[in-house]
Protein backbone atom coordinates (compact mmCIF):
# COMPACT_ATOMS: atom_id res chain seq x y z
CA UNK A 1 0.00 0.00 0.00
CA UNK A 2 2.88 2.37 0.73
CA UNK A 3 4.10 1.82 -2.81
CA UNK A 4 0.73 2.60 -4.38
CA UNK A 5 0.05 5.67 -2.25
CA UNK A 6 3.57 6.90 -3.05
CA UNK A 7 2.84 6.51 -6.76
CA UNK A 8 -0.51 8.33 -6.48
CA UNK A 9 1.01 11.16 -4.45
CA UNK A 10 3.89 11.54 -6.90
CA UNK A 11 1.65 11.68 -9.97
CA UNK A 12 -0.73 14.19 -8.40
CA UNK A 13 2.17 16.35 -7.26
CA UNK A 14 3.67 16.37 -10.77
CA UNK A 15 0.28 17.16 -12.33
CA UNK A 16 -0.28 20.13 -10.01
CA UNK A 17 3.17 21.67 -10.43
CA UNK A 18 4.10 24.12 -13.16
CA UNK A 19 3.90 22.43 -16.55
CA UNK A 20 1.71 19.63 -15.17
CA UNK A 21 -1.48 18.60 -16.92
CA UNK A 22 -4.15 19.30 -14.31
CA UNK A 23 -4.70 22.99 -15.00
CA UNK A 24 -4.35 22.60 -18.78
CA UNK A 25 -7.34 20.23 -18.83
CA UNK A 26 -9.59 22.64 -16.95
CA UNK A 27 -8.55 25.57 -19.11
CA UNK A 28 -9.26 23.56 -22.25
CA UNK A 29 -12.67 22.55 -20.87
CA UNK A 30 -13.38 26.19 -20.08
CA UNK A 31 -12.34 27.32 -23.56
CA UNK A 32 -14.44 24.73 -25.39
CA UNK A 33 -17.56 25.49 -23.38
CA UNK A 34 -17.13 29.27 -23.56
CA UNK A 35 -16.75 29.11 -27.34
CA UNK A 36 -19.97 27.14 -27.85
CA UNK A 37 -22.49 29.96 -27.14
CA UNK A 38 -20.63 32.17 -29.63
CA UNK A 39 -20.95 29.49 -32.31
CA UNK A 40 -24.55 28.56 -31.58
CA UNK A 41 -25.91 32.05 -31.01
CA UNK A 42 -28.00 33.66 -28.29
CA UNK A 43 -30.92 31.20 -28.43
CA UNK A 44 -31.26 30.42 -24.71
CA UNK A 45 -33.69 27.51 -25.14
CA UNK A 46 -31.38 25.86 -27.67
CA UNK A 47 -28.36 26.42 -25.42
CA UNK A 48 -29.96 24.81 -22.40
CA UNK A 49 -31.10 21.87 -24.54
CA UNK A 50 -27.57 21.36 -25.89
CA UNK A 51 -25.90 22.22 -22.56
CA UNK A 52 -25.36 18.71 -21.16
CA UNK A 53 -24.01 17.46 -24.49
CA UNK A 54 -21.58 20.37 -24.73
CA UNK A 55 -20.36 19.89 -21.16
CA UNK A 56 -19.91 16.17 -21.73
CA UNK A 57 -18.04 16.63 -25.00
CA UNK A 58 -15.83 19.27 -23.41
CA UNK A 59 -15.05 17.01 -20.46
CA UNK A 60 -14.35 14.07 -22.77
CA UNK A 61 -11.88 16.01 -24.89
CA UNK A 62 -10.28 17.67 -21.87
CA UNK A 63 -9.72 14.35 -20.12
CA UNK A 64 -8.15 12.90 -23.28
CA UNK A 65 -5.86 15.89 -23.63
CA UNK A 66 -3.38 14.84 -20.96
CA UNK A 67 -4.10 11.12 -20.90
CA UNK A 68 -1.63 10.16 -23.64
CA UNK A 69 1.22 11.20 -21.35
CA UNK A 70 0.02 8.82 -18.61
CA UNK A 71 2.64 6.16 -19.41
CA UNK A 72 4.66 7.93 -22.08
CA UNK A 73 6.42 10.26 -19.62
CA UNK A 74 7.38 7.34 -17.38
CA UNK A 75 8.52 5.37 -20.41
CA UNK A 76 10.74 8.17 -21.67
CA UNK A 77 12.58 8.79 -18.41
CA UNK A 78 12.99 5.09 -17.54
CA UNK A 79 10.60 5.10 -14.58
CA UNK A 80 8.40 2.54 -16.29
CA UNK A 81 11.29 0.02 -16.29
CA UNK A 82 11.61 0.31 -12.53
CA UNK A 83 7.85 0.15 -12.02
CA UNK A 84 7.71 -3.03 -14.13
CA UNK A 85 10.55 -4.61 -12.12
CA UNK A 86 9.15 -3.70 -8.72
CA UNK A 87 7.30 -5.84 -6.18
CA UNK A 88 4.05 -4.01 -6.90
CA UNK A 89 1.97 -5.87 -9.50
CA UNK A 90 1.88 -3.86 -12.72
CA UNK A 91 -1.94 -4.02 -12.77
CA UNK A 92 -2.15 -2.24 -9.41
CA UNK A 93 0.46 0.31 -10.47
CA UNK A 94 -1.61 1.05 -13.61
CA UNK A 95 -4.77 1.43 -11.52
CA UNK A 96 -2.95 3.78 -9.13
CA UNK A 97 -1.67 5.91 -12.00
CA UNK A 98 -5.16 6.13 -13.53
CA UNK A 99 -6.67 7.04 -10.17
CA UNK A 100 -4.07 9.77 -9.69
CA UNK A 101 -4.81 11.09 -13.18
CA UNK A 102 -8.52 11.16 -12.46
CA UNK A 103 -8.02 12.96 -9.14
CA UNK A 104 -5.71 15.55 -10.70
CA UNK A 105 -7.35 16.03 -14.11
CA UNK A 106 -10.90 14.62 -13.88
CA UNK A 107 -12.10 15.99 -10.56
CA UNK A 108 -11.30 19.65 -11.41
CA UNK A 109 -13.55 19.33 -14.49
CA UNK A 110 -16.46 18.34 -12.26
CA UNK A 111 -15.75 21.22 -9.89
CA UNK A 112 -15.76 23.62 -12.85
CA UNK A 113 -19.07 22.33 -14.22
CA UNK A 114 -21.42 24.51 -12.08
CA UNK A 115 -19.66 27.67 -13.27
CA UNK A 116 -19.83 26.60 -16.91
CA UNK A 117 -23.48 25.58 -16.52
CA UNK A 118 -24.29 29.30 -16.08
CA UNK A 119 -22.87 30.07 -19.53
CA UNK A 120 -25.14 27.46 -21.08
CA UNK A 121 -28.33 28.65 -19.35
CA UNK A 122 -28.64 25.51 -17.24
CA UNK A 123 -30.61 25.82 -14.00
CA UNK A 124 -29.39 24.49 -10.65
CA UNK A 125 -31.00 21.08 -10.97
CA UNK A 126 -29.73 20.52 -14.50
CA UNK A 127 -26.19 21.58 -13.55
CA UNK A 128 -26.23 19.27 -10.57
CA UNK A 129 -27.41 16.42 -12.80
CA UNK A 130 -24.60 17.01 -15.29
CA UNK A 131 -22.02 17.24 -12.50
CA UNK A 132 -23.32 14.00 -10.99
CA UNK A 133 -23.19 12.15 -14.32
CA UNK A 134 -19.67 13.47 -14.90
CA UNK A 135 -18.67 12.25 -11.46
CA UNK A 136 -20.01 8.79 -12.28
CA UNK A 137 -18.81 8.71 -15.89
CA UNK A 138 -15.36 10.32 -16.04
CA UNK A 139 -13.65 7.38 -14.23
CA UNK A 140 -14.76 5.25 -17.19
CA UNK A 141 -13.13 7.73 -19.59
CA UNK A 142 -9.86 7.66 -17.63
CA UNK A 143 -9.72 3.90 -17.16
CA UNK A 144 -10.57 3.02 -20.77
CA UNK A 145 -8.31 5.82 -21.97
CA UNK A 146 -5.52 4.23 -19.97
CA UNK A 147 -5.63 1.23 -22.33
CA UNK A 148 -5.00 3.57 -25.24
CA UNK A 149 -2.20 5.28 -23.31
CA UNK A 150 -0.52 1.92 -22.71
CA UNK A 151 -0.87 0.99 -26.39
CA UNK A 152 0.67 4.32 -27.37
CA UNK A 153 3.78 3.32 -25.39
CA UNK A 154 3.85 -0.17 -26.89
CA UNK A 155 3.49 1.10 -30.44
CA UNK A 156 5.78 4.12 -29.93
CA UNK A 157 3.09 6.47 -31.19
CA UNK A 158 1.56 9.12 -29.04
CA UNK A 159 -1.14 11.73 -29.29
CA UNK A 160 -3.35 11.24 -32.27
CA UNK A 161 -3.31 7.43 -32.31
CA UNK A 162 -4.44 7.45 -28.73
CA UNK A 163 -7.42 9.70 -29.54
CA UNK A 164 -8.40 7.49 -32.49
CA UNK A 165 -8.23 4.38 -30.30
CA UNK A 166 -9.98 5.77 -27.27
CA UNK A 167 -12.77 7.93 -28.67
CA UNK A 168 -14.80 4.99 -30.08
CA UNK A 169 -14.53 3.27 -26.70
CA UNK A 170 -15.98 6.29 -24.96
CA UNK A 171 -19.15 6.42 -27.11
CA UNK A 172 -21.27 4.38 -24.64
CA UNK A 173 -20.17 6.59 -21.76
CA UNK A 174 -21.10 9.69 -23.74
CA UNK A 175 -24.52 8.29 -24.73
CA UNK A 176 -25.59 7.33 -21.24
CA UNK A 177 -23.98 10.34 -19.59
CA UNK A 178 -25.88 12.77 -21.79
CA UNK A 179 -29.06 10.66 -21.67
CA UNK A 180 -29.13 10.74 -17.87
CA UNK A 181 -28.60 14.52 -17.83
CA UNK A 182 -31.26 15.10 -20.49
CA UNK A 183 -33.70 12.94 -18.52
CA UNK A 184 -33.56 15.47 -15.69
CA UNK A 185 -33.90 18.51 -17.95
CA UNK A 186 -36.51 17.51 -20.57
CA UNK A 187 -37.75 14.06 -19.56
CA UNK A 188 -39.66 11.89 -20.17
CA UNK A 189 -37.14 9.11 -19.47
CA UNK A 190 -36.21 8.35 -15.90
CA UNK A 191 -32.83 9.45 -14.59
CA UNK A 192 -32.17 6.12 -12.89
CA UNK A 193 -31.85 3.79 -15.87
CA UNK A 194 -29.16 5.58 -17.92
CA UNK A 195 -27.37 6.63 -14.72
CA UNK A 196 -27.18 3.01 -13.53
CA UNK A 197 -25.74 1.94 -16.87
CA UNK A 198 -23.23 4.80 -16.65
CA UNK A 199 -22.13 3.59 -13.21
CA UNK A 200 -21.88 0.04 -14.56
CA UNK A 201 -19.66 1.21 -17.42
CA UNK A 202 -17.36 2.92 -14.91
CA UNK A 203 -17.18 -0.16 -12.70
CA UNK A 204 -16.42 -2.46 -15.64
CA UNK A 205 -13.66 -0.17 -16.89
CA UNK A 206 -12.20 0.04 -13.37
CA UNK A 207 -11.72 -3.72 -13.50
CA UNK A 208 -10.82 -4.24 -17.16
CA UNK A 209 -8.67 -1.13 -17.72
CA UNK A 210 -5.74 -1.93 -15.39
CA UNK A 211 -5.45 -5.52 -16.65
CA UNK A 212 -5.60 -4.52 -20.31
CA UNK A 213 -3.10 -1.70 -19.81
CA UNK A 214 -0.68 -3.92 -17.86
CA UNK A 215 -0.93 -6.64 -20.50
CA UNK A 216 -0.17 -4.11 -23.21
CA UNK A 217 2.82 -2.71 -21.30
CA UNK A 218 4.22 -6.19 -20.66
CA UNK A 219 3.80 -7.11 -24.30
CA UNK A 220 5.62 -4.00 -25.35
CA UNK A 221 8.72 -4.55 -23.16
CA UNK A 222 11.89 -3.68 -24.97
CA UNK B 1 24.13 -16.42 -3.92
CA UNK B 2 24.83 -17.30 -7.52
CA UNK B 3 23.35 -15.81 -10.66
CA UNK B 4 23.77 -17.84 -13.82
CA UNK B 5 22.50 -17.74 -17.37
CA UNK B 6 22.62 -20.63 -19.82
CA UNK B 7 22.35 -20.63 -23.58
CA UNK B 8 20.78 -17.18 -23.65
CA UNK B 9 19.50 -16.01 -26.99
CA UNK B 10 18.30 -12.50 -27.61
CA UNK B 11 16.39 -11.33 -30.67
CA UNK B 12 15.50 -7.67 -31.11
CA UNK B 13 13.66 -6.22 -34.07
CA UNK B 14 14.00 -9.52 -35.95
CA UNK B 15 17.80 -9.46 -35.61
CA UNK B 16 19.65 -11.96 -33.44
CA UNK B 17 21.80 -9.95 -31.04
CA UNK B 18 23.53 -12.90 -29.40
CA UNK B 19 22.96 -16.62 -28.97
CA UNK B 20 24.33 -19.37 -26.77
CA UNK B 21 25.55 -16.91 -24.14
CA UNK B 22 26.56 -18.35 -20.76
CA UNK B 23 27.52 -16.32 -17.72
CA UNK B 24 27.75 -16.73 -13.98
CA UNK B 25 28.43 -14.48 -11.03
CA UNK B 26 28.53 -15.09 -7.29
CA UNK B 27 28.11 -12.87 -4.21
CA UNK B 28 30.86 -10.33 -3.79
CA UNK B 29 31.78 -10.46 -7.43
CA UNK B 30 31.61 -7.84 -10.15
CA UNK B 31 31.10 -8.90 -13.72
CA UNK B 32 32.12 -6.38 -16.37
CA UNK B 33 30.24 -6.99 -19.60
CA UNK B 34 32.40 -5.78 -22.47
CA UNK B 35 31.79 -5.67 -26.20
CA UNK B 36 31.56 -3.26 -29.09
CA UNK B 37 28.53 -1.02 -29.63
CA UNK B 38 25.46 -3.05 -30.52
CA UNK B 39 26.89 -6.34 -29.26
CA UNK B 40 24.02 -6.69 -26.76
CA UNK B 41 25.43 -5.48 -23.43
CA UNK B 42 22.32 -3.51 -22.57
CA UNK B 43 20.11 -6.33 -23.89
CA UNK B 44 21.81 -8.77 -21.50
CA UNK B 45 21.18 -6.48 -18.53
CA UNK B 46 17.55 -6.02 -19.57
CA UNK B 47 17.13 -9.79 -19.91
CA UNK B 48 18.34 -10.23 -16.33
CA UNK B 49 16.08 -7.39 -15.16
CA UNK B 50 13.08 -9.09 -16.77
CA UNK B 51 12.57 -6.12 -19.10
CA UNK B 52 13.20 -8.30 -22.17
CA UNK B 53 11.99 -11.81 -22.73
CA UNK B 54 14.77 -14.20 -23.83
CA UNK B 55 14.21 -15.99 -27.14
CA UNK B 56 15.95 -18.99 -25.60
CA UNK B 57 17.90 -20.11 -22.55
CA UNK B 58 17.39 -19.56 -18.83
CA UNK B 59 18.50 -17.21 -16.07
CA UNK B 60 18.40 -18.39 -12.46
CA UNK B 61 19.36 -16.95 -9.10
CA UNK B 62 20.32 -19.50 -6.45
CA UNK B 63 20.38 -18.56 -2.80
CA UNK B 64 18.42 -15.32 -3.05
CA UNK B 65 15.15 -14.54 -1.31
CA UNK B 66 12.84 -17.38 -2.35
CA UNK B 67 9.76 -15.19 -1.98
CA UNK B 68 10.92 -12.70 -4.59
CA UNK B 69 11.55 -12.94 -8.32
CA UNK B 70 14.94 -12.09 -9.76
CA UNK B 71 13.92 -8.62 -11.07
CA UNK B 72 12.55 -7.77 -7.63
CA UNK B 73 16.02 -8.35 -6.15
CA UNK B 74 17.78 -6.21 -8.75
CA UNK B 75 18.55 -2.54 -9.07
CA UNK B 76 18.61 -1.46 -12.69
CA UNK B 77 20.54 1.68 -13.53
CA UNK B 78 19.98 2.35 -17.20
CA UNK B 79 20.81 5.18 -19.56
CA UNK B 80 17.73 6.99 -18.36
CA UNK B 81 17.70 8.26 -14.82
CA UNK B 82 14.04 7.74 -13.86
CA UNK B 83 13.87 11.23 -12.37
CA UNK B 84 10.98 13.68 -12.58
CA UNK B 85 12.14 17.22 -13.35
CA UNK B 86 9.19 18.77 -11.49
CA UNK B 87 10.09 17.05 -8.21
CA UNK B 88 12.93 18.00 -5.91
CA UNK B 89 15.98 15.83 -5.29
CA UNK B 90 14.59 14.66 -1.94
CA UNK B 91 11.10 13.99 -3.38
CA UNK B 92 12.49 11.94 -6.26
CA UNK B 93 14.52 9.77 -3.92
CA UNK B 94 11.73 9.46 -1.34
CA UNK B 95 9.32 8.31 -4.02
CA UNK B 96 11.58 5.49 -5.22
CA UNK B 97 12.35 4.45 -1.64
CA UNK B 98 8.62 4.25 -0.83
CA UNK B 99 7.69 2.62 -4.12
CA UNK B 100 10.43 0.00 -4.27
CA UNK B 101 9.96 -0.97 -0.63
CA UNK B 102 11.94 -3.56 1.26
CA UNK B 103 14.89 -2.82 3.53
CA UNK B 104 15.89 0.84 3.31
CA UNK B 105 18.40 3.29 4.64
CA UNK B 106 18.24 7.00 5.44
CA UNK B 107 17.81 8.98 2.23
CA UNK B 108 19.81 11.94 3.52
CA UNK B 109 22.81 9.71 4.27
CA UNK B 110 22.68 8.28 0.74
CA UNK B 111 22.57 11.81 -0.65
CA UNK B 112 25.57 12.73 1.50
CA UNK B 113 27.48 9.73 0.16
CA UNK B 114 26.92 10.80 -3.44
CA UNK B 115 27.59 14.45 -2.64
CA UNK B 116 24.09 15.84 -3.16
CA UNK B 117 23.08 16.61 0.44
CA UNK B 118 23.43 20.35 -0.21
CA UNK B 119 20.79 20.25 -2.95
CA UNK B 120 17.91 18.28 -1.47
CA UNK B 121 15.29 20.92 -2.21
CA UNK B 122 16.45 21.72 -5.72
CA UNK B 123 14.06 20.54 -8.47
CA UNK B 124 15.67 17.76 -10.52
CA UNK B 125 15.19 19.91 -13.64
CA UNK B 126 18.12 22.06 -12.51
CA UNK B 127 20.57 19.19 -12.02
CA UNK B 128 23.46 18.61 -14.40
CA UNK B 129 23.88 15.25 -16.13
CA UNK B 130 26.48 14.20 -13.55
CA UNK B 131 24.27 15.25 -10.66
CA UNK B 132 21.35 13.33 -12.13
CA UNK B 133 23.56 10.26 -12.28
CA UNK B 134 24.59 10.81 -8.65
CA UNK B 135 20.94 11.05 -7.64
CA UNK B 136 20.16 7.73 -9.34
CA UNK B 137 23.11 6.21 -7.50
CA UNK B 138 21.55 7.43 -4.25
CA UNK B 139 18.53 5.26 -5.11
CA UNK B 140 20.78 2.20 -5.15
CA UNK B 141 22.09 3.11 -1.71
CA UNK B 142 18.74 3.96 -0.12
CA UNK B 143 16.94 0.75 -1.04
CA UNK B 144 18.85 -2.48 -0.44
CA UNK B 145 18.93 -4.88 -3.37
CA UNK B 146 21.58 -7.62 -3.65
CA UNK B 147 22.06 -7.45 -7.42
CA UNK B 148 23.07 -4.22 -9.17
CA UNK B 149 22.63 -4.10 -12.94
CA UNK B 150 24.54 -1.06 -14.18
CA UNK B 151 24.51 0.17 -17.76
CA UNK B 152 27.61 2.31 -18.36
CA UNK B 153 27.33 3.69 -14.83
CA UNK B 154 30.27 6.08 -14.97
CA UNK B 155 29.14 8.15 -17.96
CA UNK B 156 28.67 11.81 -17.00
CA UNK B 157 30.53 11.33 -13.70
CA UNK B 158 33.64 13.45 -13.13
CA UNK B 159 36.90 11.89 -11.88
CA UNK B 160 36.00 12.47 -8.23
CA UNK B 161 32.56 11.02 -8.91
CA UNK B 162 34.06 7.90 -10.47
CA UNK B 163 36.27 7.39 -7.40
CA UNK B 164 33.25 7.91 -5.13
CA UNK B 165 31.28 5.39 -7.18
CA UNK B 166 34.11 2.82 -7.10
CA UNK B 167 34.08 3.12 -3.29
CA UNK B 168 30.31 2.55 -3.20
CA UNK B 169 30.66 -0.53 -5.41
CA UNK B 170 33.42 -1.92 -3.16
CA UNK B 171 31.17 -1.47 -0.10
CA UNK B 172 28.30 -3.20 -1.90
CA UNK B 173 30.50 -6.13 -2.93
CA UNK B 174 32.00 -6.43 0.57
CA UNK B 175 28.47 -6.69 1.97
CA UNK B 176 27.85 -9.72 -0.23
CA UNK B 177 26.27 -7.88 -3.14
CA UNK B 178 26.70 -8.62 -6.81
CA UNK B 179 27.34 -6.23 -9.69
CA UNK B 180 26.85 -6.81 -13.38
CA UNK B 181 27.92 -3.78 -15.35
CA UNK B 182 27.99 -3.06 -19.06
CA UNK B 183 30.99 -0.84 -19.59
CA UNK B 184 33.68 0.36 -21.97
CA UNK B 185 35.91 1.95 -19.36
CA UNK B 186 37.46 0.06 -16.44
CA UNK B 187 34.98 -0.23 -13.59
CA UNK B 188 37.39 0.81 -10.85
CA UNK B 189 36.83 -2.34 -8.80
CA UNK B 190 38.21 -5.86 -9.19
CA UNK B 191 36.01 -7.47 -11.77
CA UNK B 192 35.79 -10.45 -14.04
CA UNK B 193 35.35 -9.77 -17.72
CA UNK B 194 32.52 -11.15 -19.82
CA UNK B 195 33.09 -10.50 -23.50
CA UNK B 196 30.13 -10.71 -25.86
CA UNK B 197 29.92 -10.34 -29.60
CA UNK B 198 33.58 -11.09 -30.39
CA UNK B 199 36.48 -8.65 -30.09
CA UNK B 200 35.76 -5.09 -29.04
Amino acid sequence: MTALSALIRRDIRIALRVGGGALIGVLFFLTVVVLMPFAIGPDLALLSRLGPAILWLGALLASLLTLDRLFMADHEDGSLDLITMSRTPLELACAAKALAHWLAAGLPLIVATPVLGLLLNLDMVATAAVALTLLAGTPALTFTGMIGAALAVTLHRGGLLMAVLVLPLSIPVLIFGVAASQAVIVGPMTFGAPFSILCALSLVSLVVGPFAAAASLRHGLD
Amino acid sequence: MRLAGHGLRCVRGGREVFAGLDFAAVSGEALAVMGRNGSGKTSLLRLIAGLLVPAGGTIALDGGDGELTLPEQCHYLGHRDALKPALSVAENLAFWADFLGGERFEAIESLAKVGLDHATHLPAAFLSAGQRRRLSLARLLTVRRPVWLLDEPTTALDVAGQDMFAGLMRTHLAAGGMIIAATHAPLGVDSRELRIGGAA
